[in-house]
């Protein structure tokens, strides 16, 4: 890993506003669905980034591609600030940065072939001069991603869920990106193939060096094709390490909830270990919780966590988290 | 997770059919809807009365008018009978039928475009365009249509001078009722590209598309449009029928086409007085009418299922 990371995000929000009138619109409140998120992501690694629904971890992922206008905050691919440049300059950004969405159905123009599908970003960014050079192309890259090139007349409905996925990794390679958003891209496909996309992703990223910002709430997935884990509830980060620092030892009480509601394929060994199991749903991202966002949930909140936001801190080399209990060295 | 080895797995999926392109798949559907089948051949049977029926009765012949002639049934010399003034019925209904074909067509032409064009912009980009394009839609909506024809006919007609086509002199007015019917007819189809805009352009197809860099005019044009071909291909067959009529109405309160110009509407109109003594008048005239609505509908539907690549019927 170099030292200047190729993706680096600083205070990014996104809040949503509420507004209610029929011709004066008024804006009632304010979804905060991202609230002040900074990480980087070094080049050829794979951040993993995980929450419950409605975390913000699907609105991060578009936010830093600038598919939502950001609140606030910046977002650096490369040297280049996405978020702040206009029109050609943004477009030679959106070149580097790309994204894989979860619905491999809604991903895909139902009335575009495959072929159009993914020569189109060839054609946005004008990297070929012809249309047969961009066929080939698009040709290369099915075979790329392991589907038979002379499918490419045909229509996103003629492939099953897995296909579509893979179309959808074809389309966002096109451009030769260096980074990929990939937004929970196996949750809606098969569990036999899953992992059968996920080889398919790291063999990409062994290929081509790719640089992967994984979006996922299946934590033995993350575990298996992420470097580091960050984790998110309720549009804050609270806990940031390297993977298996993430996994043996992890400090937030949320990061442990989320921990021991993984399965483990050992019954005994599943009815020995102790669990937290969190009550409730996550609060609104309309009205959050004052003072440390998770507090309403909390096993071992303290009067403290209720008033005030605790701080981002290193608490061992390289792991980060926000966690007032954390910083008082109570965490059981 | 177990350790795959990294490889990718070849799949079956060497079929044995070559593949189709979207245009042989859409005609393998739309042979299957034999009602639209039947509908083409009576469009084209329609356009060969109204064009091809010119050769064999000149516009002279149509509008010669003999008062001795007056009201005789179908007959070998005039096969769908004489109007009141004596002129032959069948030749009037070969240069009406030109005259409403091109007003049908024309004026939903204008209606489709004035209706992608504001459904699209205010279903996309919404905010405030949306709010500024929906109360104008939904003000035009308000006034009853055929006050509006009225007031326009009665405004813009006679300010369109004769028009000389191909050595035809068409009548100003056929213009201003073309413009007019199109003009006073976009907003239930503003309304329904709106409502497929607000839909689809959530759609992660469009967000990919956004994410490559692709422009606006483009999302909107190619990515968004084609999905919304149902049903406006659905609305526009109606609309060719419901033009047809609107010109009717016109011609029949005195502001639309003028005569001695034909058009199938104002000659039903005419018939009003005759409906129990001489059914050959309106006879002949409502049943192409009837004909060209029935036949474009059918022709609506197929085309509706023809267009959808969703549907895997083949």
């Amino acid at each position: 890993m170099s030292d200047k990371p190729l993706v680096e995000v600083q205070d990014m929000k996104k809040h949503f506003p509420v507004s209610s009138g029929l011709i004066i619109q008024r804006n009632v409140g304010l979804v905060r669905a991202v609230d002040g998120v900074s990480f980087s992501i070094a080049k050829g690694e794979t951040l993993g980034m995980v929450g419950e629904s409605g975390c913000g971890k699907t609105t991060v992922g578009r936010t830093m591609l600038g598919l939502y206008p950001a609140t606030s905050g910046s977002v650096t691919i490369d040297g280049d600030d996405i978020l702040h440049l206009k029109g050609r300059d943004q477009l030679r950004v959106r070149r580097k940065a790309q994204i894989i969405f979860q619905d491999p159905y809604a991903s895909l123009n139902p009335r575009w072939t495959v072929s159009a599908i993914i020569s189109e970003p060839m054609r946005v960014h004008k990297l070929f001069a012809t249309e047969k050079e961009r066929t080939e192309r698009a040709r290369e890259l099915m075979n790329l991603v392991g589907l038979n090139p002379r499918l490419l007349n045909r229509f996103p409905h003629e492939f099953s869920g897995g296909q579509r996925q893979r179309i959808g990794i074809a389309r966002a390679l096109a451009s030769d990106p260096l980074f990929i958003v990939c937004d929970e891209p196996i949750s809606a496909l098969d569990v036999s193939i899953q992992a059968q996309v996920v080889d398919l992703l790291e063999e990409l990223q062994d290929r081509l060096g790719l640089t992967y910002l994984f979006i996922a709430h299946d934590l033995s997935m993350v575990r298996h094709i992420c470097d580091r884990v960050l984790v998110l509830y309720l549009g804050v980060m609270v806990e940031l390490a390297d993977r298996d620092e993430l996994y043996e030892n992890p400090l937030h009480p949320y990061t442990k909830a989320l921990l021991s509601a993984v399965p483990i394929p050992d019954p005994r060994k599943d009815r020995a270990r102790k669990r937290t199991i969190l009550t409730g749903d996550v609060p609104s991202p309309l009205n959050p919780p004052g003072g440390c966002r998770f507090h309403t949930r909390c096993p071992i909140a303290m009067d403290v966590c209720k008033k005030e936001v605790p701080e981002w801190r290193e608490a061992v080399p390289s792991h980060f988290v926000a966690c007032h209990a954390v910083e008082t060295g109570k965490t059981e | 997770m177990t350790t795959h080895t990294p490889s990718i797995p070849q799949l079956a999926e060497d079929l044995a059919t070559p593949p189709l392109t979207l245009s042989q798949l859409g005609w393998l559907r739309f042979r299957r809807h034999k009602m639209a089948l039947v509908g083409v051949v009576i469009i084209i049977f329609l356009f060969l009365f109204a064009f091809g029926g010119a050769l064999i009765y000149s516009e002279q012949y149509a509008n010669y008018t003999d008062t001795s002639l007056r009201l005789l049934p179908p007959s070998a010399e005039h096969p769908f009978g004489t109007d009141t003034i004596g002129r032959d019925i069948l030749a009037r209904t070969i240069y009406g039928g030109q005259i409403s074909l091109f007003i049908g067509i024309v004026a939903v032409i204008i209606e489709t475009l004035l209706g992608i064009l504001v459904g699209a912009l205010a279903g996309y980009y919404g905010g405030w365009v949306d709010s500024l394009l929906m109360r104008i839609t939904e003000a035009l909506l308000n006034i009853p249509t055929i006050f509006l024809l009225l007031v326009m006919a009665k405004f813009f007609g006679g300010q369109v001078p004769e028009i000389d086509i191909g050595g035809r002199v068409f009548s100003g007015s056929v213009i201003v009722i073309v413009v007019i019917i199109g003009a006073t007819s976009w907003m239930y189809l503003a309304r329904i590209v709106r409502a497929e805009f607000l839909s689809l352009k959530e759609n992660e197809f469009v967000l990919a598309a956004r994410a490559t860099g692709t422009s606006n005019a483009q999302i909107i044009f190619l990515h968004i449009l084609p999905n919304t071909f149902a049903p406006i291909i659905v609305s526009s067959t109606l609309s060719v029928a419901n033009a047809i009529l609107s010109e009717a109405y016109i011609s029949f309160l005195g502001l639309g086409v003028q005569a001695p110009t034909a058009t199938w509407g104002n000659m039903l109109d005419s018939s009003a007085n005759y409906l129990d003594s001489a059914p050959w008048l309106w006879f002949f005239p409502g049943m192409l009418i009837l004909l060209t609505v029935l036949s474009i509908n059918f022709l609506g539907d197929g085309l509706r299922d023809a267009l959808d690549p969703r549907s895997r019927t083949v």
